[in-house]
Formats: C-alpha cells, structure tokens, sequence
C-alpha cells in the first residue's frame, strides 16, 4: 500500500537527529507518564518507536485518502449554507479519516487527551499532509492553535478546550480584518466587557481560514479609544455558543479545500486568554510563529509533491526518442528542484527543533525552576527559534513556489493543461510566502538576526564541523561564502539610511538562508551520504546566489536608491 | 446494551499484488514471495464491529483467528484499529484444513468464548474464495446467519437490523440475536490505526512470541490487556478427528495454471437474430447452460 512515510527516507533521517535524544528525554519528563498512560513511552527508543509508527498512520492516510480526495475537493470545494460552512465531501472524509486515527492534539499533554508529541515529528506530519493536498493542512494543521491554549490560556480554559480539540474539533485563528492584513494593530473587532465579567464580540473579520471552526482564537480590540496593539486582547469564541456567522467565503487561486472565510460577531459571546492588551504583543506572536513553521511544512510537503511529479513526468515523457530526463537542460531542472527541496527540509527541521528546546524548556519551567545551565539554554534556542523561523518560512515557500513552476515547466504544454497534478501545486503554492506574513515580512522579522549576528554565529559553529574528505570543497565554498556575506552585512551597516538598510535587507537574508542550508546539507551528508548530490547541486546553487548579491550590494551606490523608490510629486 | 462481539479474521497471502513468483512450479502458493495481510473483507467485518462498538458503549470486540503464532500480526492490526483483543487459534493438528475442519475448529472456539452476541467475519479470503467457513460455524453453532452484509444497521433487544447487498439490490432484514453476519467488501472501508491504540498496543503478543524474552514477558505479565490468547486444539476441546486432514472431506487431486487469454473480440447487435445466434454459441461451447 502506498504511504507517504515510508516512501519518504529522508523524513526518517530528520526524526532521527542526534539532537532527538534530548528533546524526547525532556518533552517526557524522565519518562514519568510511563506507568500513568497505557499509551506513553518507557523510554527513548520506545518514544522514537511510537513516532515512527504514527508518522506511518499518517502517511498510510495522507496516500490512500487525502491525496486520493485532493483533486475532487479542489473542484468542489467548501459551500455556505445558512451562515455555516460545509466542506467538500472529500475534506469531510479527510477529516473523519485523521479524527478516526486520532491525529488531533498530537503535541499536547497527556493529561489534556494529546500524545505529547515534540514538534518535531507533528510538524513531519505536517509535511507528509501537505504533499498530499495543502489545503487540508491548514484545516487539519490549525490544532496548534491549542498550542496558544495551552501556553497562556488559566487551567480551566484548557482542561474545557484542549480535550475538544484532541477529540478532533477543528480551530481558525480570527485575526485579520478588511483594514487590518499585515498591520494587525488596525484590528477593530470590538470586544465589550459585560458586568458579569465576561465579553462579547461585535465586528467583522476577514481572509479567516476554516473561520467556522469549532473553537476560535479571535484578536479584538478590548481597551475602548485605543488605537494601536496595546489595546488588543486575545479571546476564545466557541462555536456551541452561537453569535457567529459565516458570510462569505472567498473565491481563491489556490487551496480551494480550505473555506476562506468572512466572519459576522453579532454579540458573540467570548472568553478572555491571559491578561488583556497582550494579544498582539504578546499572544499572537506566538501563535504567528507556530504557524509560520506551519506553512514552511506545508511549503515543504508541496515542494516534495512537486518534485516527484516532475520526476515521475521526465521519466516516462519520450521526445527525440528518448525520455526527457536525460536531457541535460531538464535533468539540471530535476536536481535543482531536489536540492531546494532538501535544504527546504533540513531547515524545516533544524527550525522545530530548535522550537522544540525552548518550548519545552518554557513547560518545565511552570513546573520547576530552570538550573543555570537549563536557562542559559532556554535562552538560546528561543533566540535561534526566533532567528530560523522566519527565514524558514521565508526561503522554504519562496523554493516551494520555484519547484511548483518548475514542475510545471517539465511537464511542458501538459503541465499547462488542467488534466496534470502540477497546476493545482502551482495554485496551491502560490499562497505560502502570502499568509502567515508575506516573505517581505519575514525578512523584516529575520533582518535584526542578520544585524545582531545570530545568523553568523551559527555559521560559525557549522565551520567547527568535521567534515567526511569528500565534502572539504564543498566546506570551503561554504567558508567563501560566508566571508562575501560578513562583508556585505559590513558594507550594508555601513550606510547610515534606514530606507537603504530596508531595501538591502532581502538580499542579506537570502545570503545567511543559502549559507545555513548548505551547511545544514553538509550536517546531513555527513550522517547520510544520500544527501551529497543535493548538497554539491545546492551550495553550486547557492554560491551563484550569494555571488549575485554580493555583487549587487557591492555596485550599488547608496544614492541610486532613489531610482527604486515612488515619491508623491516626484 | 453492550454487545460482545467475535470477528472472525484470517491472514492470508496478498494474492491482488501477484508478481511473477506468486506460484510453485507444482501450481500451489509460494507464500514466501507474498506478504500476509489481513483479508480484506475481514477488515470490513471489523469496521462493522467497531461501529457497533461505538453505538453501544461497553461493548467488546474480540478477534479470532486460525494461523501460526505469527497469526497474531492481524489481531494487533485489529487492536490497532479499535478491537479489544483476540485469540490466535494455532495447533498443528488443525494443518491442511479444508473449510469443514477449520468452521469445525473456530466453532469450537467461539463455544469455549461462550459468551457473544454477534459473530462478524468477511464474507470470504482472497486466498480460498470458499465464502463457506462462516456459514457453516453458524450451522455448527444453530444460529442464524446474514450473508453478503452491507451494513448492521442496529443490534437492538436481541434483534439486528442488516442491510445486505443481493444480486438485484440490497435488501433490509432483521434476524435474532446471536448470530452470524458475514460482510460484503462493498462495505464501508475499515477505519485507519489509531495513533493511541499503536502506542498502547504495539508490545501486545501471544505467549509463544515472547517465550525467549523474560523482560518482554514480565512487561505483557503486567500490562494484562498486552496478552493475546492463544489456544490450541486441546484447550477448545476439539476431537481429532474433526481437525486438520482427518477432519477434511475435501481431497486436492490436482492444480492447474489456468491463464486468460484474449481472443479475437465479436460485436453483437442488439437484435432478436443475432442474440440467438449468440446463445446458440455460448451453450454449444459449454459457456453456458
């Protein structure tokens, strides 16, 4: 039977990093739910067991019915009937399919009815549902909303929801309103307290992914005359209380599975998370960056998609009398869509694992004091979580878009066609470096790691690597590359003008993403020699592109920003 | 009402992913060269069990199985999936069973269970394709029996209500408690595993599995729901002579390569004349008639 895990090496490579041992001893305390839960593990190697063998639920239904539904759902797609969502009939069998296997809540604890998964193995499950169709990721991905619950959310708010949710209620994060996209702090939904304590919700919001969820995590505007993020609180609406209708849902490019919706809050009643005035500062950050990690898995899974269409094509495809695999020009296509899709995925993983650390340390210390050491550790691998995500979500979508046109170019005329997979990829790509922030908003989040240096400092500990003799080329292109992007960083810092640093910016991203990849590749090789082709055509690749920027960053006279900038008048 | 309720499973050859060695140069099954599953409409009778279980909460579905110890690979799929437990039924005796010995020895079996309310298995193994076995445990037992089972629809104050699927449609009937329902494949599909049944289950075994593992045997010891039962022709009581090639009317003279093959096509038009001349064709050629 096809299953979209075992088919996949390379998913099991990255579950067993070496870093695995600590995250699974800590996220299990010791293992001290092993005698509690019949269904816990006893030990390391039973824990790796148990992801290996759900990952392989995952993939068993993400090859046998996601994927078998995904070319129906995008034509039939979600309907509004009376103020309600129904979804396509084949997303209603996905979502019966992976509540059956009990999918839902896999990264919360035990004791709330999750399996207490890392990050790690639920965001590769992410992965393998996003090659199967993207949209039914964001559906079956938005359980970690209750990651939002169950960090800042009082114990009675989660033991009510959190079980729900692992029962498999789905969730939708209300965030974005008409005049409120990238600028959350516009958010005008009101949020009016009762005297009884409680709030209602009156507003509009827009663009809400699965916006008829059962349990809802809404940013309102709780401080009455404010105007900025400081006055936004964060609420649970929950759909059995009513208040909430469904007005539209959006006629969109791609993801068609996914209902887009336009919510009405007519007096909605809600329940405040945490204090009030941090929803945005404080709450919705943190739900933003889970969710970034989110669409880099889902960039991830339709790159992977993408890639084996192409591949499966150029195979089978005969022009001149023979298949066009063997084509230099389309077999150089082939590998570079290889090579993207592997460093997507080692950053994808070096990301949550890195998400995993700080997270878990975050949970320990709600229980015990964190030692010196714990801390100094928690510390860094938040600032590395913050530095990675979005420059994964960044470069892993941007690639995911590159593979998808790509797949398209290798099946030719065909792939133009609506009867070929790879249009629908193509559509469904397109969103990921939208949502979640679009890749220019990434790469303002990234850009003080750039400045700061946390981006060079890792590459500096990648340097320390002992590398297999085969691969010393590859490290010393990798050590050049990293000298041309310590320069440009230098020269771009250099400048005093804001409006330059902004416009420079992208491209010192880029540079650091293309230098940790290649190393992240090089990391990979060396515990699986099946990854040296991908690196050797990735820091090829890569090389050319820190060239180019450093090229460009080096021609460029500060003044001739005014070439590229629109002024009123001018 | 909770229900206890028997699945009959059996694991067998995955004779739809034939390759080329799929077959002995004597005609019978190379098993070596096809993995073992679990027969296909067994898993459709066990999602009829476990919706059943899922209308009446406290029911328990218990799977029984005729193999070798490495039998026990269905039951754990089984429990994966939602069933409670299983027995292996495994004897050397019960060797070369045709479908009168092995409906002889599961009958057995499901006597020893004593207590049930439904029996459900598929309707028959890709491998035999007999689709004898369960009706004749209903004889043995002189319960009643629904054949080619679509859907149980209730099994209510000792009545079930099952739809099932006849060469013209499908038709409704109701019949007594306890009885035996064999199921359709174009049943509904059997539900995925479940992520906690895997973890909760995956050590699960039946004594002979782990005789050689005391630490294995000491975790089953303690966790009694990882214990699957496996019995033998002793321990159902079963006479000898019902069993295995003693117990088997059926005598295999000899097996013959029977391959298809296209020959040249004929169109017939739709008209009284040509009809006749086709019936006239396929009787004379011993197609039909």
């Amino acid at each position: 039977m096809a299953n979209f895990y075992n088919d996949n090496d390379s998913l099991k490579h990255h579950l067993q990093h070496p870093m695995m041992a600590k995250i699974v001893e800590l996220k299990e305390r010791n293992f001290a739910d092993a005698d509690k839960y019949d269904y816990a593990p006893q030990n390391f190697e039973d824990a790796m067991d148990s992801y290996d063998r759900v990952l392989e639920i995952v993939g068993d239904i993400c090859a046998n019915v996601v994927a078998e539904n995904a070319e129906d759902v995008d034509h039939e797609g979600p309907v509004v009937i009376d103020g309600h969502v129904k979804y396509a009939s084949g997303t209603q069998r996905n979502l019966d399919a992976t509540r059956k296997a009990g999918l839902m809540g896999m990264s919360m604890p035990r004791r709330l009815g999750g399996l207490n998964f890392p990050i790690t193995p639920y965001i590769m499950a992410a992965d393998i549902v996003s090659r199967a169709d993207a949209g039914f990721e964001n559906l079956w991905g938005l359980q970690d909303c209750a990651e939002t619950i169950y960090e800042f959310a009082d114990e009675e708010q989660k033991k009510k929801y959190i079980p729900r949710v692992c029962q498999g209620e789905t969730m939708s994060m209300d965030l974005t309103e008409p005049d409120a996209g990238s600028d959350l702090q516009s958010v005008m939904l009101k949020a009016t307290k009762k005297e009884d304590g409680t709030y209602v919700l009156n507003g509009v919001k827009r663009f809400i992914t699965n916006g008829d969820s059962d349990i809802h995590l809404v940013l309102a505007r709780s401080e009455e005359g404010s105007k900025d993020g400081r006055g936004l609180s964060m609420f649970i609406y929950d759909k059995r209380n009513g208040g909430v209708t469904v007005r539209r849902i959006e006629n969109k490019m791609g993801i068609k599975g996914s209902p887009t919706c336009e919510l009405v809050y007519k007096d909605a009643p809600a329940e405040l998370v945490g204090s009030t005035r941090l929803g945005l500062i404080k709450y919705v950050m943190a739900l933003m960056n889970g969710a970034r990690l989110g669409i880099a898995a889902q960039s991830v899974g339709i790159s992977e998609a993408s890639y084996r269409e192409a591949l499966d094509y150029a195979k089978d495809r005969k022009q001149f009398g023979k298949p066009i695999i063997e084509f230099p020009a389309v077999a150089e296509i082939l590998s570079t869509m290889k090579a993207k899709l592997d460093a997507s995925r080692s950053l994808l993983y070096a990301c949550s694992r890195f998400v995993d650390m700080y997270k878990i340390y975050d949970d320990i210390a709600k229980e015990r004091p964190l030692t010196i050491e714990e801390k100094k550790e928690q510390k860094q691998y938040s600032r590395l979580a913050d530095a990675f995500t979005p420059l994964a979500k960044g470069m892993t979508s941007e690639y995911c878009n590159q593979n998808t046109y790509d797949c398209i170019q290798i099946h030719g005329g065909s792939g133009f066609m609506k009867d070929y997979t790879c249009e629908r990829l193509y559509r469904d790509a397109r969103i990921t470096s939208i949502y979640e922030g679009t890749t220019q908003l990434q790469v303002v989040a990234a850009i003080r790691h750039v400045t700061t240096g946390t981006y060079l400092n890792k590459i500096r500990e990648f340097e320390a690597m002992e590398v297999h003799p085969e691969d010393e080329a590859v490290k010393n292109s990798l050590i050049f590359m990293t000298q041309q992007y310590a320069d440009a960083v230098q020269a771009v810092n250099g400048v005093d003008d804001t409006k330059y640093h902004d416009f420079m910016a992208r491209r010192l991203v880029e540079m650091a993403g293309n230098i940790i990849m290649g190393y992240l590749l090089l990391e990979d090789t060396q515990r699986n020699a099946s990854f040296r082709k991908s690196l050797n055509v990735y820091v090829k690749y890569g090389q050319a592109e820190v060239a180019k920027h450093a090229s460009f960053i080096g021609n460029f006279r500060p003044e001739e920003i005014k070439n590229y900038l629109f002024e009123e008048n001018a | 009402m909770s229900l206890n309720i028997i699945v009959l499973a059996k694991q067998v050859p995955d004779t739809r992913n034939v390759g080329k060695d799929a077959m002995k140069a004597d005609g019978t099954i190379n098993r070596a060269a096809l993995p073992a599953i679990f027969n296909p409409e067994d898993l459709n009778a066990l999602e009829q069990a476990l919706k059943l279980k899922e209308t009446y909460p406290g029911s328990k579905v218990t799977i029984l199985t005729m193999g070798p110890a490495r039998a026990a690979e269905i039951i754990r799929e089984g429990m994966f999936r939602g069933a409670d437990g299983g027995i292996v039924l495994s004897d050397r005796a019960f060797a070369g069973s045709d479908t009168l010995a092995t409906s002889y020895a599961l009958s057995a079996a499901v006597r020893k269970i004593g207590d049930f309310d439904i029996i459900i298995g598929g309707r028959q193994a890709i491998d035999g394709d007999t689709a004898q076995v369960g009706p004749q445990i209903a004889e043995k037992l002189g319960i009643p029996q629904i054949t080619y089972a679509e859907d149980i629809i209730s099994a209510d104050n000792g009545e079930v209500i099952v739809k099932r699927r006849i060469e013209s449609g499908v038709e409704t009937i109701k019949a007594k408690l306890p009885l035996v329902v064999t199921v359709n494949g174009s049943a509904a599909e059997c539900r995925p595993r479940n992520a906690r049944a895997v973890q909760k289950y995956k050590y699960a075994a039946v004594p002979s599995e782990v005789a050689a593992d005391e630490a294995k045997k000491e975790f089953i010891k303690s966790r009694p729901y990882l214990e699957i039962g496996e019995w033998n022709a002793a321990s159902v009581d079963a006479d000898l002579n019902q069993c295995g090639l003693a117990g088997s009317p059926t005598k295999v003279k000899s097996i013959e390569n029977v391959v298809f093959t296209a020959k040249e096509a004929r169109r017939i038009e739709n008209n009284d004349e040509e009809l006749e001349t086709l019936i006239k064709d396929l009787i004379a050629n011993h197609t039909i008639g």
